[in-house]
C-alpha cells in the first residue's frame, strides 16, 4: 500500500492513502500530538468531507478495529468446520477494570470458557499473548468460543 | 495620583478591555488583532480617553511583543522545513512578493510619500498574516486538503523573505549610505545562511544549551536568549525581529514544541500590547482621509493575493475549487504587516499619515481574509452555476 506523506510547515505531517474508489483516506499528526482523521470529498477530491480530531486513544482504537476486521475473518473462515465457535472482539474501555493489570487477573479461559487468540494494540496484533501480558485501554482483543462462552467474557471484561 | 498607581490603573484597564475584545473577537469567530487596533486608537491621543502612565512601559513591552512574535514564528518552522519549502515554492514566493509588493509601492509613489514610504508599504500589503492563515485553514478543516501545503509553502517563503526584508527596511530606515546598507544587507544574508547552515546539521546542539526540564529555568533562558540575541542584532542594524526569528529557526525538535508552548501566552500578551500600541501612535481623526485609498488597496491586495494562490496551486494540479480556496487562505494581512509598519513609523523615517493607512489597510483586511476564505467555496459554486446556462442553449455532443 502506498502511504502518501506530505510534510506541512508549521503544522506536521500528513500521511494518506487513495482508496480504490478514487478517496483520499488519512490523518494528519500535528505538531502538538492532536491527530485528525481526513476523508476526501467524492465531488472535490481536494477538499475533505470531514476532518475528524481525535485523541491518540481513539486513534489507536479505530485502527485495532480497521486492523480486526482481516483478522476475525480469518478465524471465523478456520472455525467454519467447527459449529457453535465464533469469533468476537472486546475493546478494553478507559476505567474497565482490567485497564492496566496483567491478562491472567481475567481467568477468562476457566471462567467463561471461551480463550482469547490475539490482542490488537495501535494496529499491531499481538497473537497468543501470554498471562503477563499487561491489557491497557484501547486494546482490542479477539475472543474465540462458544456462544454462552462469549457472553461470559464479555460480563468478566466488563464487571470484573 | 502617584505615578506607578496610574501606571498599574491604566495598564489593567487597557489589559481588561483587551480581554474583553478577545472575547468577543472570539465569539464571532475573527483574529482578535483589528480588535486590539481598535483598541489602540481608542485610548491614544486624539481618542476618546488620553494615557500618559502606561507609554514608557508599553513601549517596551510592544518591543517584547515583535520579539516574542518573530521568535514563535521561527519556532513554528524547522529550519529542513524552510530549505525544502524554499526549494519547492520559489517560483510561486516570487509571484507572489510581484503581485502583492508592487500596489503598495504604487500607493505610497502615486500618493508622494517617496521611495522609503514605497519600501514600507509595499512590504505592508506584500506579507500575508500566517497567523491568520493558519487559524483558519485549521478552523474550517482544512488540514487534509490538497491546496494546504501550497498555501503553507507561501506563506513559508514569505516568513523567510522577512528575514532579508526587515533589514534591507531597518537600513534603509537608518538612513544608512547605499554602501552602508549593501553592508549590512550582506551581514544578514551572512547571518541568515550560516543559522540555516547551523540549524541543519547542529539544531540539537542550540536545542540541547537551550533546554531544561525545569520550566522556570526553561522559561528564563529562552527569554534570556531571544532577548540578547534580538539585541545584538539590533545593534548590528539587522533588526531585532529577524534576530529572534533566526533563534527561533536553530531551536528545534522537542525543545521547539515546549518552547511554543511556555511562550505562547506571553507572547499573546505582549503582541496584543503592541497591537494597542500601534493603534495608540495612530490618531483616529487621520483615519478617515486615508479610508477611500486604504479600500482600493484593500479590494486590488485581495485580488492579487487570489491571483497568487490561484496560480500557485493551479501548477500543483489543484481543481477550481481548490484554487479558490488557497487564493483566498492567503488574503489576511495582520501582525507583520503593523511589524513592519511600527518599524517604519517609530523611525520616524515616514510621515505619520503611512501609519494611518497601514493601521486601516489591516484592520480591512484582517476582517476580509477570512470573511474571502470561508465564502470562497459559496462564491464558486454560484458561479459554477451561473455560465452553465449559456452553453445548455446550444446542445454539445454529449459533454458536459
Amino acid at each position: 500500500m502506498n502511504v502518501i506523506e506530505t510534510r506541512l510547515p508549521g503544522i506536521g505531517v500528513r500521511r494518506e492513502i487513495v482508496t480504490g474508489s478514487g478517496r483520499r483516506v488519512g490523518i494528519v499528526a500535528q505538531r502538538d500530538g492532536d491527530l485528525d482523521l481526513i476523508i476526501s470529498k467524492a465531488s472535490d477530491p481536494d477538499a475533505c468531507v470531514a476532518s475528524i480530531p481525535l485523541t491518540p486513544d481513539e486513534a489507536a482504537t479505530i485502527g485495532n478495529l480497521l486492523g480486526s476486521r482481516q483478522l476475525v475473518a480469518q478465524l471465523t473462515e478456520e472455525h467454519r468446520d467447527l459449529p457453535g465457535v465464533s469469533t468476537r472482539q472486546f475493546l478494553i474501555e478507559r476505567g474497565s477494570p482490567f485497564d492496566g493489570r496483567p491478562l491472567a487477573d481475567t481467568r477468562m479461559r476457566s471462567r467463561s470458557g471461551a480463550s482469547l487468540v490475539a490482542v490488537l494494540r495501535s494496529g499491531q496484533v499481538q497473537a497468543s499473548p501470554t498471562p503477563d501480558f499487561t491489557l491497557t485501554a484501547g486494546d482490542l482483543l479477539v475472543v474465540v468460543g462458544t456462544s454462552e462462552g462469549l457472553d461470559a467474557a464479555a460480563d468478566i471484561l466488563r464487571n470484573g | 495620583m502617584h505615578t506607578t498607581a496610574l501606571t498599574l490603573i491604566e495598564l489593567g484597564a487597557i489589559l481588561l478591555f483587551l480581554g474583553i475584545l478577545g472575547r468577543l473577537a472570539g465569539r464571532i469567530g475573527l483574529s482578535p488583532i483589528p480588535l486590539y487596533l481598535i483598541g489602540g486608537l481608542f485610548f491614544g491621543q486624539g481618542g476618546f480617553i488620553e494615557l500618559e502612565g502606561v507609554l514608557e512601559f508599553s513601549e517596551v513591552a510592544s518591543e517584547i511583543g515583535v520579539v516574542l512574535l518573530l521568535l514563535l514564528l521561527g519556532l513554528e518552522y524547522t529550519a529542513k522545513e524552510l530549505v525544502t519549502g524554499l526549494r519547492q515554492s520559489w517560483l510561486a514566493g516570487i509571484v507572489d512578493f510581484v503581485l502583492n509588493f508592487t500596489p503598495g509601492a504604487l500607493v505610497a509613489v502615486i500618493l508622494g510619500w517617496g521611495p522609503v514610504a514605497a519600501l514600507v508599504m509595499g512590504g505592508v500589503t506584500y506579507i500575508s498574516s500566517s497567523g491568520i492563515a493558519a487559524k483558519v485553514i485549521g478552523d474550517l478543516g482544512r488540514l487534509g486538503n490538497r491546496e494546504t501545503p501550497t498555501v503553507l509553502a507561501i506563506l513559508v517563503f514569505e516568513d523567510l523573505a522577512m528575514a532579508v526584508y526587515l533589514p534591507v527596511l531597518t537600513a534603509v530606515l537608518a538612513g544608512l549610505s547605499f554602501a552602508g546598507g549593501l553592508g549590512t544587507v550582506g551581514i544578514s544574508l551572512l547571518v541568515v545562511t550560516l543559522v540555516l547552515i547551523v540549524a541543519l546539521r547542529w539544531g540539537n546542539v542550540v536545542s540541547a544549551i537551550v533546554d531544561s526540564s525545569d520550566r522556570e529555568v526553561f522559561l528564563l533562558t529562552l527569554i534570556g536568549a531571544a532577548l540578547l540575541v534580538a539585541g545584538l542584532a539590533s545593534a548590528l542594524q539587522v533588526s531585532a525581529a529577524v534576530g529572534a526569528f533566526l533563534l527561533g529557526i536553530a531551536i528545534s525538535g522537542a525543545t521547539a514544541e515546549n518552547a511554543a508552548r511556555i511562550l505562547e501566552p506571553l507572547r499573546d500578551l505582549f503582541a496584543a500590547i503592541f497591537f494597542v500600541v500601534f493603534g495608540l501612535s495612530t490618531d483616529p481623526s487621520s483615519i478617515p482621509p486615508v479610508l477611500g485609498v486604504a479600500l482600493l488597496l484593500a479590494l486590488a491586495t485581495s485580488v492579487t493575493k487570489i491571483a497568487t494562490g490561484w496560480w500557485a496551486a493551479g501548477r500543483q494540479g489543484i481543481g477550481r475549487m481548490g484554487r479558490a480556496r488557497a487564493g483566498t487562505a492567503l488574503v489576511a494581512r495582520g501582525e507583520f504587516s503593523i511589524v513592519i509598519a511600527g518599524l517604519a513609523v517609530t523611525s520616524g523615517a515616514v510621515l505619520p499619515e503611512l501609519a494611518a493607512l497601514a493601521t486601516t489597510y489591516v484592520l480591512l483586511m484582517a476582517v476580509l481574509g477570512p470573511v474571502l476564505a470561508r465564502l470562497a467555496e459559496p462564491a464558486m459554486e454560484l458561479t459554477d452555476r451561473l455560465p452553465k446556462r449559456r452553453p445548455r442553449a446550444v446542445p454539445a455532443n454529449g459533454s458536459t
